[in-house]
């Protein structure tokens, strides 16, 4: 078997056994990466000989017998909107093309202590805004079970590197399913943690109230020691609060049994793809079979939950791209006649159109005469939001749903039809207006063989029920083992 | 038809904290361009701020001082545009829960005394410095003073003259420097005021339209800004014109304000609430700390060197209209016990001489112990009164210990009977018509006499042993 | 909610974009069918509600006011289009 067809905790168990040098498992996944992403897309760029050095240091810790947590020495890779000090970190966008971030995120220091090896980062929508990872100033990328259809977003490059056996194991962020939906796309195993318990700082915002980083991986127990390695409370990021629940790669048990698991009617109803609500429904069985009670019950909220999203999310961000100005870092226009000319045609030059759009939308609901009648107002629904699911939680463990309403779509398919992309995030959005935690894993593959995705939903810091679940779900299905061909 | 102004000033008050309001970069003054920054406070892709609790410490103290309600419950938004000082094209400040609200601040002019209400205080950061380069005719910008913490204190519009505005200012400025929040160095930009301005006939009860001058750092510059803009908008209405509301730049030099050009015509700040910084919590507890840790505010200053120290009010208000002086009178009663006595020399010869050196009090390098000594001299009797003013004069300039100067000059009063004795014994010799004219009852020979002694003493003499003395020398 | 051509020029202008006449077209359809789809929220009786910014309740998140060292100016200024004796270098600002 070749090294990089291994799985995550399998290569780091080999690792700590010096079965498999560090700098040997590295260069393994660069040569992969180098033979099938031209396909793919997936990666933004490599980092092969800092990879090399870094692999050495890393090494001699595992020699020493220095090595901590079942992924040390295993090599990762990062969505490019994650800093990383001196490489590269373009967002996906022309307006960043040429960025070196003198610094690091806090999540790439986690790494580091961690023992990963980072070898590159990998592609997105622009500034994570998208569902498709097609405005993405690098290129398109592809999903590997079917490269004329798209990966999912933003994290498309994520998840289409961990489905194409790109990478081991990856960091993503999710911001209004950007994780959970490409994961679902890509058959492969990703989770957006609850709101504050994985640093932001150093990840290139979005919009901040909603952005969390994440991991994927090929299953549950990747995605659970990964996410060990990053949850951490950072003085860095006042919105950063320490998880109470940690330490989720030990607490698997694969015992659901008296788990009482909400079907959200409302999840399932006008528009939901009747393969996927099919395969979902079956995985409800299948958790009920492992001794989980599950009952469907009514969240009416959810026919609100894009509209609130995207005044909240654009707002944010039309803030939080002002920066972008051409002054200060990454691009700017060749000809400008003076100061305001010069924002013009950078910020013109340097945005896609879908950018510009949230952008614009953004400014509109924060402008005068209308902040209360969009902006304010969706505050309010997030309220509304975050209190049925509170409601909910008194009743139930967690929540099942689709992720997504329909399988990976055609390149180009939704492109021209922003609203109609907009809606496709229905089932995802809500868990980040309301701060919580929600995994995405593979069960079963429509008619073109495409994956469907579930969706758990948790309380706040509901983490490791959520992980347990989806790893007992899978002690008995191979939907996530399966790879594209 | 006669008019009145109506005035309201925003003032922004940078803090003397050690460190920014976000980031732990230094807040010190100057430095090379772009030295005391970081990938926070340069607005770098992915950085987040963290509140500086100092910050809030002192807004605290600022709101309490000047008899504010600290709002429990405050937070941060942010107020977006585009400006090359600006790098993150937005700037974390207080719009819709600022932490202190409705307060006020008594002013005093002539006799009259008026309460000047605080809308509310707010925090802030500060910009970068923007610096015309005339090579290339183009801005260079240095972001320093990004994210320095600033205070805006905004007035209700209650001033209604220049005079009301500038015993406000001061009062303002002693207050923050008491209460150590902001050395409020004018000349360093840390203390500014946006001053709004309209005019109405008197006894009309509506606002007239306002016009805005921004970032003036002078008092002087203000109390002339005002008066012009204040003549301009009654000339134009005078003749059937109207004040349009614009901002306008105030140039000092040429007495005049002109429009500002600008091709954002209408300012939308789109403030929103900052989602990187959660809200700040400020319990009863806290508060009652920080009013405990609170130094003795002006006014409370000025009833108690009225009426336990027994200075006039006059003197004690010009003794306490800066932190400095006050803190000087008070180091100096400390060490001396003669606070009439320390309050005479302050209003007398130290006023004098900063006027004429153009010194401001904390800048004054006479230090507490030097004018103690002095007085001590004097109450010892070692020297007299006008020798006190010339050992004065040397100390101030010199900065010499009056005790060490006293003893090198030979200035010790002559305290021995007999040599004075002596002295009087010769002055009655060589001045006979004095003696008769004395004691045919002319008062004034007795002064010539007591000159006569205090010459030849060389001046370094008790005037009051000296007549003691010559009395009984004459038999009286 | 109507979105017209000036509301699209107003905002183009407050996001500081430049659009040519087609792209503009689009915007302005784009903005009217997302905010009309947005108008749904007001199906929604939100009176009593407090708006929502953050979702974690936490408060009080400050540090000590202890200077650290700034970053090394060269490595700032690494990324900066333009510069000149260590400042960012623009185009005049006109007051």
């Amino acid at each position: 078997m070749n090294i990089w067809e291994l799985d995550a905790l399998e290569l780091g168990k080999r690792i700590k056994d010096r079965e498999i040098g560090v700098a040997e498992a590295a260069d393994a996944l660069l040569d992969r990466i180098e033979a099938t992403d031209g396909e793919v897309n997936a990666y933004v760029s490599t980092f092969r000989q800092e990879a090399a050095a870094r692999a050495q240091q890393v090494q001699k810790m595992v020699d020493a017998g220095e090595g901590k947590g079942p992924l040390f020495g295993v090599p990762v890779s990062v969505k490019d909107n994650i800093c990383v000090k001196g490489m590269t970190t373009t967002c996906g966008s022309r307006m960043l093309y040429n960025f070196r971030p003198p610094y690091n995120a806090t999540v790439t220091d986690c790494l580091d202590k961690a023992g990963a090896v980072i070898v590159g980062k990998l592609n997105m929508d622009e500034f994570a805004m998208g569902s498709t990872t097609e405005t993405s100033y690098m290129g398109v990328c592809k999903n590997p079970w079917d490269t004329s259809r798209v990966p999912g977003g933003s994290s498309g490059g994520a998840a289409a590197a961990v489905a194409a056996s790109e990478a081991f194991y990856a960091l993503g962020t999710d911001t209004g399913g950007s994780i959970r939906q490409p994961a679902s796309f890509c058959g492969v195993t990703g989770i957006k943690p609850t709101y504050g318990t994985v640093s932001r700082y150093g990840v290139v915002a979005y919009a901040s109230s909603l952005d969390q980083v994440g991991t994927l991986g090929r299953d549950a127990a990747t995605v659970a020691a990964s996410l060990d390695i990053i949850t951490a409370k950072d003085a860095k990021d006042s919105t950063s609060v320490a998880h109470p629940d940690g330490g989720f790669y030990e607490s698997l048990s694969g015992d659901i049994k008296g788990m009482r698991i909400g079907l959200p009617t409302d999840y399932f109803g006008e528009g939901l793809d009747p393969q996927v609500k099919e395969k979902v429904l079956a995985a409800a069985k299948q958790l009920e079979q492992l001794g989980a009670h599950v009952e469907e019950f009514p969240m009416p909220i959810v026919e609100y939950v894009v509209p609130a999203y995207y005044i909240i999310s654009c707002a944010e961000a039309s803030s939080n791209l002002s920066r972008y100005d051409g002054v200060k870092y990454g691009f700017r226009a060749e000809h400008y006649e003076d100061l305001y000319d010069l924002y013009l045609k950078s910020r013109s030059q340097g945005f896609g159109m879908e950018v510009k759009r949230r952008i614009m939308l953004g400014n509109f609901v924060l402008s005068s005469g209308y902040y209360d009648a969009y902006y304010n107002k969706a505050l309010k629904v997030r309220a509304l939001i975050k209190k049925a699911f509170d409601e909910a939680f008194q009743k139930y463990d967690m929540l099942l749903g689709p992720v997504a309403p329909t399988t990976a779509l055609k390149i180009g398919e939704n492109l021209d039809d922003p609203l109609k992309m907009y809606l496709g995030d229905i089932y995802t959005v809500s868990v980040n207006l309301a701060g919580l935690p929600g995994l995405s894993a593979p069960c079963g593959f429509d008619g073109q063989g495409l994956p469907v995705g579930m969706q758990l939903i948790g309380p706040a810091f509901g983490e490791k029920r959520l992980l347990n679940a989806a790893y007992a779900y899978q002690q008995v299905t191979d939907f996530h083992q399966k790879k594209p061909q | 038809m006669k008019y009145e102004i109506v005035v309201g000033l925003e003032v922004h008050v940078e803090l003397s904290t050690k460190t920014k309001i976000f980031c732990s970069c230094t807040t010190e003054f100057g430095g090379e361009p772009n030295t005391h920054c970081c990938p926070v406070c340069t607005g770098m892709p992915g950085t987040l701020p963290v509140l500086n609790q100092s910050v809030v410490e002192y807004a605290i103290r600022a709101g309490l001082a000047t008899n504010c309600a600290i709002t429990r419950n405050t937070k941060f938004d942010r107020k977006n545009y585009f400006y090359p000082d600006l790098p993150k094209a937005y700037q974390i400040s207080q719009l819709y829960l600022p932490i202190c609200r409705n307060g006020g601040i008594e002013i005093q002019v002539g006799d009259q005394k008026k309460v000047i209400g605080i809308h509310e205080i707010h925090m802030e950061e500060d910009a970068g410095k923007l610096v015309h380069d005339p090579l290339e005719d183009c801005t260079l910008a240095d972001y320093n003073r990004c994210g320095v913490p600033l205070l805006e204190i905004v007035s209700e519009p209650d001033f209604r003259s220049a005079e009301e505005v500038l015993a406000y200012l001061e009062k303002l400025k002693a207050t923050l420097q008491y209460i150590g929040v902001s050395d409020c160095k004018m000349q360093e930009g840390s203390l500014r005021a946006d001053v709004n301005l309209s005019v109405r006939p008197v006894g009309a009860q509506q606002f007239g339209t306002r016009t805005e001058m921004k970032n003036m750092n002078s008092f002087k510059a203000i109390a002339r800004a005002i008066q012009s803009e204040a003549d301009r908008q009654i000339g134009l209405l005078e003749s059937g014109g109207q004040v349009i509301q614009e901002t306008r730049r105030w140039d000092d030099n040429k007495g005049d304000s002109f429009a500002m050009r600008s091709k954002e015509n209408a300012q939308d700040y789109r403030y929103f609430p900052e989602p990187d910084l959660p809200p700040v919590c400020i319990s009863e507890e806290w508060i009652d700390r920080v009013r405990k840790g609170l130094p003795e505010l002006p006014d409370q200053k000025l009833k108690r060197y009225t009426q336990e120290l027994g200075l006039s009010e006059y003197d004690t208000r010009m003794i306490i209209g800066t932190k400095a002086m006050a803190d000087f009178f008070e180091a100096t009663v400390t060490l001396c016990g003669q606070p009439k006595e320390v309050a005479n020399w302050i209003m007398g010869d130290i006023f004098r001489r900063l006027n004429e050196t153009d010194t401001q009090p904390e800048d004054m390098a006479l230090k507490p112990e030097q004018l103690a000594k002095l007085i001590g001299l004097v109450e010892k009797n070692v020297i007299n009164r006008n020798t006190a003013k010339s050992v004065f004069e040397a100390v101030f300039t010199q900065g010499v210990d009056p005790e060490v100067y006293v003893k090198e000059q030979g200035l010790e009063m002559v305290s021995d009977t007999g040599m004075v004795e002596a002295v009087i014994q010769k002055a009655l010799e060589q001045n006979p018509q004095s003696v008769a004219d004395y004691k045919g009852g002319k008062q004034k020979a007795f002064g010539f006499l007591v000159g006569q002694c205090m010459k030849e003493l060389k001046g370094k003499a008790d005037p009051k042993q000296i007549n003691e003395l010559l009395h009984k020398a004459l038999g009286d | 909610m109507t979105i017209t051509p000036e509301i699209v020029d107003y905002v183009a202008q407050l996001s500081r974009l430049e659009l040519s006449e087609g792209e503009k077209k689009r915007v302005e359809k784009d903005l009217g069918d997302i905010l009309s789809y947005m108008d749904k929220l007001n199906e929604l009786d939100t009176t009593d509600v407090e708006p929502m910014s953050h979702t974690l309740p936490v408060n009080n998140v400050m540090r000590e006011d202890v200077c650290r060292p700034s970053s090394d100016r060269e490595e700032l200024l690494q990324n900066a289009p333009q510069k000149k004796d260590g400042c960012y270098q623009v185009p005049k600002a006109v007051e």
